[in-house]
């Protein structure tokens, strides 16, 4: 050790000495949603002295609203905690965020990649959750030192024997070494920090080998542009030096490297071990990969670290501003939203119905969803989004495959030789009196396959193949109602099936409404249809006339709803005074119209597209 | 140039009507007040509208004036103002006013159209309305006033009453028309806001008959009168002939120039709108220190000015003018509300039928799409 230091507290902008490898310990948590994850990382940065106590705020690594009210971490992020264990030895703790959300597994992956060690978080009511053995197997696979910490103890339904049983069953690990504590009340937290020290293996690899940084996480400055968080895993970095970005093959000149702290903290430089970022002019976030190679270009590695992945989209669904006009406002909303989501890809996009607006594919449901809102809220945008779609594949008689995630594209049906959908691996973890009820719900949602295996008394873990389009459309809603709350789920793409696909679409007053069509298989599509119906008579106001809403497949009407028509609308009086009152109503009336779409004579309010995505158990 | 028409708000009543909004006070005792101000109201417009062709007081109730006061506010007018020879002088009239003097006095001071608040010929009815005569009172008034020689007369009649059927109404409606009356106004009751009615509504004790009903109320009234003869020129007016239309009322729905006198009276010109305060207090004070009593004011654009005569035709048997309406698909909209049986076009005018009356207040939305209006 070469005279270590406790670094000072937040707001220093000194750069200092950075400890040796030894001092390091580089970890995350990973916990199924809700068991506390966040509550404890602000444990954490509080006990460490990260940030004193009247400025914490409360889950300070989840910065975003959404995320906040959803309790739920979309982008992982890091800090760099100071910390002096028991025996006076000073160390840095680099606590690195992942999301927690299955969408989201590949940044998980690119997390654990970083680290040596995780909390494994467990609720002590809830216990052991289908997200906490993926998450398990995940840090197993990057072979990671696991320290299992039993959250919640102040819970009166806390039941921490049960929880030791199933760590020690479901899990594999051993129950006595897990630690208690409640983040809530800040119980346990040393021993939590203790043991990171402890347990945890320093980091290893070599400063003088050539620069190896795997990116795990990138997000747009808007003073400073990209700031790329990586962990270097052998060589040093130093600002002057020119990187290359392994995958994508870009180089840049470093214009600061150091840690975060909240705020970020320069340094002279990052070395073998580290946890930090980079500053080197790159414009947008989607010019850096999440899990792509840093190395100099000077002295470049032989090869890049192992496990990078192009991240694919696996739902598309089109976005259209309310109001037509309104195109350009909603293309620099998503140019500036762009910048720090590399995973949101888009394209200009058409409908007869909507007008101009984009096609966009996303992770999984919950990315859309996250993309929406923000778009929504941050940027002011009035959005109509089209039902979510995933990729299918029509093999044609000529042959040719081709790949289809819009609906519009679905080829003409006697071109159509095979069609093929994606399936994934479900895997549902359930107390087992809810096994007859999730049962039938993934027997209705074409599960095949089905495994079971039996953790610990009491519960059960279910595996299905099913179609990824069953699970995007409203099944995790449906999974919590029928299991009241207690199902977990997760899942893995597996491969595309042959399949018997449809393309169902949505007659207005005869008018087909281009961005309410859907693929869907060939049986499910009477119901879907009548659904998307009924979802319409209830949201499209009534109007002058009788409205027609059908669901159609080709020329063939399978379901149909009536919008009867409102009997009168006209007001007895319209004197002097009544005159301007009765203009403005208009007026207000006309903008709320403009709003609307038009689809023939039928005006369409946004709720009504927003109804048909609807989950029906609400 | 069109000549402009005179309103004068007479802001008194005898008691609040429960589903009246008019502005009004259920005391006499401001009256002196009022009559004063109305008079330095008069001064401020002397010479800016030209010629008047019609007068119309109205209220509250302007027969509760007493004949003292109608007759200075009557010379006044003739003082400050110049009249067409054949101007048309109207008042709205309660019945319980109509005494053999008031009648002579109106007669007297050229009051040529008497619009008498019959509302019902069942007493039930004029109970539950609130209103002070029965249906006696009612008839007796407007015989006397045909005996005193009036020879236009007309009655304002409400519909659509919270248990009220078809036959009780028709009842009103037949006795109305036993006088032979050259004009009916039939009004769908409308719960206002910021009246008694609105209050019970909300309270849950007084439910509207719903728009089936009223739709079936409208209908067979339109149906039934206009099979005697009676012209359908406004939604909820009638006229025995052409010319037994209300000229008075005709300016509001035609951007004609019109003087509104008195709290809360809107006056309009040469796109330019104003409207009065609305507490008669405000109303004196304010002219008192001689300035205009004027709250609001606003000047149409364009668009306004088209969206309003757009509005205001699809409530009248003149409609709208074709011109009006100038959008990419005008044509095509038009035609489709023709062929639904909403308006027809004859020449240059766009004219709604009875079933567009029904629509009235939808239908300038309708035309409004794509910027059309």
């Amino acid at each position: 050790m070469t005279g270590a230091s406790v670094p000072a507290g937040v707001g220093t902008r000194t750069i200092e000495q950075n400890l040796t490898m030894e001092n390091i310990r580089n970890f995350s948590i990973i916990a199924h949603i809700d068991h506390g994850k966040s509550t404890l990382a602000d444990r954490l940065i509080q006990k460490t002295g990260l940030v004193d106590d009247r400025k914490f705020r409360d889950q300070i690594l989840d910065n975003m609203d959404i995320e906040r009210e959803r309790g739920i971490t979309i982008k992982s992020q890091a800090v760099t905690l100071p910390y002096v264990n028991k025996g006076g030895v000073a160390f840095e703790l680099n606590l690195i965020d992942t999301p927690g959300h299955v969408d989201f597994s590949y940044e998980v992956s690119r997390a654990l990649a970083s680290c040596e060690g995780v909390l494994l978080l467990v609720d002590a009511a809830q216990g052991v959750e289908a997200q906490t053995v993926a998450n398990l197997y995940a840090a197993l696979e990057h072979d990671l030192e696991i320290i299992p910490v039993i959250n919640k103890i102040d819970l009166p339904s806390a039941d921490i024997e049960r929880v030791k049983e199933e760590i020690e069953v479901d899990l594999g690990l051993d129950s006595d070494q897990a630690l208690l504590c409640s983040a809530k009340e800040g119980t346990g937290i040393d021993e939590v920090l203790e043991a990171i020290t402890a347990y945890i293996p320093p980091p290893k690899g070599s400063a003088d080998d050539p620069l190896k940084a795997l990116i795990f996480d990138a997000h747009y400055d808007p003073f400073r542009g990209t700031i790329v968080s990586c962990r270097v895993f052998s060589g040093t970095l130093e600002p002057g030096d020119t990187i290359r970005l392994m995958y994508n093959n870009a180089a840049y000149r470093v214009e600061e490297v150091g840690v975060f702290k909240l705020l970020r903290e320069p340094r002279k430089r990052l070395s073998a071990g580290e946890v930090g970022y980079i500053i080197s002019g790159i414009k947008t976030v989607s010019d850096v990969r999440v899990g792509d190679t840093v190395t100099l270009d000077s002295h470049p590695a032989p090869e890049p670290l192992p496990g990078f992945k192009e991240v694919k989209p696996v739902v598309f669904s089109s976005i259209y501003p309310i109001s037509s006009e309104d195109y350009h406002s909603l293309f620099d909303a998503l140019e500036k939203y762009k910048l720090n989501d590399a995973a949101l890809v888009y394209q200009k996009d058409s409908s007869v119905a909507l007008g101009v607006g984009f096609r966009c594919g996303f992770l999984g449901l919950l990315h859309l969803e996250v993309v929406q809102e923000r778009l929504e809220r941050e940027f002011g945008q009035s959005l109509i989004m089209t039902v979510p779609t995933v990729q299918y594949k029509f093999v044609l008689t000529n042959g040719e495959t081709i790949k289809v995630d819009n609906p519009v594209d679905y080829p003409d049906p006697v071109t159509i030789d095979k069609a093929l959908e994606p399936y994934i691996r479900a895997s549902i973890m359930i107390p087992e009196r809810y096994m007859g009820a999730v049962m039938d719900l993934c027997l209705e949602r074409r599960g095949v396959n089905s495994r079971f295996t039996y953790p610990t008394p009491g519960r059960i873990e279910i595996q299905f193949d099913m179609p990824l389009a069953e699970v995007i459309y409203d099944f995790y809603d449906k999974l919590k109602t029928v299991t009241q709350g207690y199902g977990s789920f997760d899942y893995d793409l597996l491969d595309y099936r042959e399949s018997d696909l449809v393309r169902m679409d949505i007659l207005v007053n005869g008018e087909k409404v281009d961005a309410l069509s859907q693929i869907v298989f060939r049986e499910k599509a009477r119901s879907r249809a009548l659904q998307a119906c009924e979802r319409l008579r209830e949201e499209i106001p009534r109007h002058m006339f009788k409205i027609a809403v059908q669901g159609a497949i080709g020329g063939n009407i399978i379901a149909r709803k009536t919008i009867s028509p409102f009997r009168k609308d006209v007001t007895a009086k319209c004197y002097g005074g009544d005159i301007t009152r009765k203009r403005k109503l208009l007026e207000k009336q006309k903008k709320g119209k403009k709003r609307m779409k038009m689809i023939g004579s039928v005006s369409i309010p946004q709720s009504a597209f927003v109804a048909v995505l609807r989950s029906e158990s609400k | 140039m069109e000549q402009a028409g005179l309103y004068i708000h007479v802001p008194f009543c005898r008691s609040k009507c429960p589903y009246c909004d008019f502005y009004s006070l259920a005391t006499g005792s401001l009256i002196p007040d009022w009559l004063d101000a109305t008079a330095s109201e008069m001064a401020l417009y002397k010479g800016r509208f030209g010629v008047f062709d019609t007068v119309y007081l109205g209220g509250g109730t302007p027969t509760l004036l007493p004949a003292a006061a109608l007759e200075i506010l009557m010379n006044r007018l003739q003082d400050h103002f110049t009249f067409a020879p054949e101007t048309e002088i109207s008042t709205e009239a309660n019945p319980k006013d109509l005494t053999p003097e008031k009648i002579s006095l109106l007669k007297a001071l050229g009051f040529n159209r008497i619009n008498v608040g019959v509302q019902s010929f069942d007493d039930g009815e004029l109970a539950f309305l609130g209103r002070q005569h029965d249906a006696r009172d009612a008839a007796e008034a407007v015989s006397r006033l045909r005996s005193a020689g009036f020879d236009n007369v007309g009655m304002d009649l409400i519909y659509g009453m919270p248990g009220q059927d078809m036959g009780c109404w028709f009842h009103t409606l037949d006795t109305a028309l036993s006088f032979e009356p050259e004009h009916l106004s039939c009004y769908q009751l409308t719960i206002e806001k910021r009246t008694v009615f609105s209050r019970r509504k909300e309270k849950g004790d007084l439910a509207p008959i719903g728009d089936d009903l009223e739709r079936e109320f409208f209908l067979r009234t339109s149906e039934s009168l206009t099979g005697r003869g009676y012209l359908h020129y406004e939604i909820s007016n009638f006229a025995r002939h052409g010319r037994h239309i209300c000229r008075h009322n005709e300016k509001y729905w035609h951007h004609v120039p019109y003087l509104g006198l008195g709290p809360s009276a809107h006056s309009f010109q040469d796109g330019h709108r104003w409207w009065n305060v609305r507490s008669v207090r405000g109303y004196c004070r304010t002219l008192k220190t001689g300035a205009a009593p004027v709250e609001g004011k606003e000047t149409l654009s364009p668009a306004q000015a088209d969206l309003e005569s757009v509005a205001l035709g699809l409530r009248t048997q003149t409609g709208f003018d074709r011109s009006e309406i100038r959008g990419p698909i005008a044509d095509k909209v038009l035609e489709e509300l023709e062929a639904a049986g909403f308006l027809h076009c004859e020449g240059t005018r766009v004219v709604p039928t009875r079933k567009g009356f029904l629509f009235a207040d939808h239908l300038p939305l309708y035309l409004c799409e794509d910027g059309r209006l």
